[in-house]
């Protein structure tokens, strides 16, 4: 019989013992993926680590680092240009400027939850009379399927498809989080979602120039469990390499065919992520073939957006690690999954979010 | 076409209460005290895996009248279909009706049914009425310290069938409802000398907001065991996949059964035996203190447990 946790309990509590008795020098972990996050806090993992090793969440959660101005583009797009958008349901829900999705669906706004980006293209298919906008987000392991997505509407000239991209390239975040002088950050537990098609070896530069041990890790408990206890063999050698404790899924040089749809179909550009600001080459736009499928360039060229963070808000030093999510003062008072005022709570995955979820009773 | 439809109910449900074709059921009901319950039911997609609207109209307050420990008896339904509606689709609905009626042993006697816009329902609501046994007395209220949490199957199935179905998602497809008449479990535990305090089918909201519901009315805190919990594997990678929780997903064919603790085991033999409560699982105990859900997590360590946050959102993974 199957039940909501499975993995073994005897693997599961020698794993963990190996974790409580670690004597080596202090270590601070950062997770960057968000069912990571999920995982850790959902088993309740945090409180169970001994003194000097902590776990910290990172920009891991997809729309929790798109930044505010995406959000108010999308609204806008939906409200004064009259398009049907296609999106990923946590993106209804992160508040813009002024309102978020949802609200503009309630008011009666064209916007549609869609599971895949096929929804997404049939949706554009079946309204040939209106645009319909998908909202591009996340890292490469979402870009590649957009990738193929706008492959398909070339082909079949589906032009009244397009896509407004926010999708990030993970590594330079990673990079520019191991440059900021606020993130205490001395290892990563590397995302298995992404690593799929990066594969492993991508970390070895950064882990060799800053010093930092990574692990790829899977997402079962049993897997963080142990994708844990490699970090620590390896600060408590002294050694620094990049392991792949989830070698059933990720190979050495990752998924080559989506690397190439990816590289074929967007351009990397300088980005804008919340909480670390615009970082050199870490985003993915439309390349200048695809221009016509590219919903900034068909909709908002010589638009103005202002966009105003909600006050308080310290989603920025959240998804940086510098504070954890109960640090917020607005953290399970006036930011909760049923009112969020920052993207962290809204996505289930976002580290606001899953700890508010999973918060210890 | 509405004598068609006529046609199509009298065949179906035929019943003495019914072939009468009044406006009007006059029944007897032998007992001091009655359970009424109503629900309407607009699942889109009409039809699912495991299942259809029929089934649910039927299952649903058939579930409803049984929580009280009552066993039902006569199902009034209203349906309201949209113009044009296939014959054959609504014969389908009504032969789930029927069969379920007949499974749960309830009779539905009186009627009505209204047509509406081309686009909208088909819709379907339902009351009924059920008996409740002399000295049985069930509700959210009475669930006390030291008694057990019983769930009588898999959780999350019914919503990912039809979220499967609606989305059209490629890896949930062996996922089928669990819709399905429970009052012969709770017959079972009564005749059986196990009085539940609380039986409680957690449909929308799941199991998470069920269990909150019941520690807010009976004032204690229910702590269940996460490696507890029965669910199909793919309840579980759908839910992985969306990013939800499979205790916020809807069920529509298991209860949540609190009984006092020495009845346990016993009450866990009973359900087990009987149909749909073949996986029934031990998943928790009611406690004192401040009236909240809390899960024992697979670490040993505890968390909370909250009802679902308003609409389920897939996420971008």
């Amino acid at each position: 019989m199957n039940h909501l946790d499975r993995s073994d309990p005897d693997l599961l509590k020698k794993l963990l013992k190996r974790i409580r008795v670690y004597a080596g020098p202090p270590l601070t972990i950062m997770e960057v993926c968000g069912t990571h996050t999920v995982s850790i806090a959902r088993m309740g993992l945090s409180t169970l680590l001994p003194e000097g090793v902590s776990l910290l969440s990172g920009p891991g959660c997809p729309v929790c680092v798109t930044p505010i101005e995406f959000f108010d583009e999308a609204i806008y797009l939906a409200r004064e240009k009259n398009v049907v958008i296609a999106t990923y349901g946590d993106a209804m829900r992160v508040p813009g400027s002024g309102a978020t999705l949802l609200e503009v669906k309630a008011e009666g706004g064209q916007v549609h939850p869609v599971y895949s980006t096929t929804d997404a293209l049939n949706l554009a298919i079946k309204n040939k009379d209106r645009e319909v906008v998908f909202l591009g987000l996340g890292f490469e392991t979402t870009a590649p399927t957009v990738a193929h997505a706008l492959l398909t509407a070339k082909k079949q000239r589906i032009d009244n498809f397009s896509v407004l991209s926010a999708h990030k390239v993970l590594l330079p975040a990673m990079e520019a989080l191991l440059l900021d002088p606020e993130v205490k950050v001395n290892a990563f537990l590397c995302p298995g979602h992404a690593s799929m098609v990066l594969g492993w070896r991508c970390y070895e530069e950064l882990a060799s120039k800053y010093g930092v041990p990574s692990v790829v890790a899977g997402f079962e408990p049993h897997e963080i469990l142990l994708g844990i206890n490699m970090l620590l063999a390896q600060a408590k050698s002294g050694g620094v390499h990049v392991e792949n404790a989830y070698p059933k899924a990720v190979s050495e040089y990752g998924n080559t065919a989506a690397l190439d749809i990816l590289g074929g179909v967007f351009k990397k550009v300088d980005s804008n992520w919340r909480g670390l600001g615009l970082i050199p080459g870490s985003g993915y736009d439309l390349a200048d073939d695809f221009a016509k499928y590219d919903a900034r360039e068909k909709f908002l060229k010589g638009v103005e957006i202002i966009s105003a963070e909600p006050a308080g808000c310290r989603c920025a030093d959240v998804l940086r690690g510098v504070i954890p999510p109960a640090k917020c003062p607005l953290f399970a008072s006036r930011c909760n999954p049923k009112a969020p005022v920052g993207a962290c709570m809204v996505s289930s995955e976002g580290a606001c979010g899953a700890h508010y979820r999973y918060r210890e009773a | 076409m509405r004598e068609l439809i006529s046609e199509l109910f009298i065949r179906n449900f035929s019943n003495p209460y019914l072939d009468k074709l009044n406006d009007f059921a006059a029944v007897t009901i032998d007992s001091g005290r009655i359970a009424l319950s109503t629900d309407s039911f607009v699942v889109e997609p009409w039809s699912f895996p495991g299942g259809n609207l029929g089934d649910l109209a039927v299952c649903g307050t058939v579930n409803d009248i049984s929580m009280s420990g009552a066993t039902p008896l006569y199902l009034t339904c209203g349906f309201i279909l949209p113009e044009g509606m296939p014959f054959d689709d609504l014969e389908e609905i009504v032969g789930a009706m029927a069969r379920r009626a007949k499974e749960s042993g309830v009779q539905i006697v009186t009627g009505d049914t209204k047509v509406v816009e081309p686009g909208a329902g088909p819709f379907i609501n339902t009351a009924g009425v059920g008996a409740i046994p002399a000295g049985v007395t069930i509700g959210g209220e009475m669930a006390k310290p030291g008694d057990a949490v019983i769930v009588t199957g898999a959780v999350g199935s019914h919503g990912i069938a039809v979220l499967s179905k609606r989305e059209g998602l490629t890896f949930s497809t062996d996922v089928i409802s669990d819709c399905a008449p429970l009052n012969k479990i709770v017959a079972s535990l009564i005749n059986n000398g196990i009085i539940p305090r609380v039986l409680r089918d957690p449909t929308r909201g799941g199991v998470a907001g069920a269990l909150n519901e019941i520690a807010a009315q009976s004032r204690v805190e229910i702590e269940i065991d996460d490696t507890k919990i029965p669910l199909e594997e793919g309840v579980r990678s759908a839910c992985e996949m969306l990013g939800y929780d499979p205790l916020h997903i809807a069920n529509e064919g298991c209860m949540l059964a609190i009984v006092a603790g020495e009845d346990e085991e016993k009450a866990l033999k009973i359900i087990r035996g009987c149909k749909y409560g073949e996986r029934a699982a031990s998943i928790g105990t009611v406690a004192g203190g401040q009236p909240r859900v809390t899960a024992r997590t697979l670490l040993g360590t505890k968390r909370l447990v909250d009802p679902p946050s308003g609409e389920l959102l897939p996420r971008i993974c």
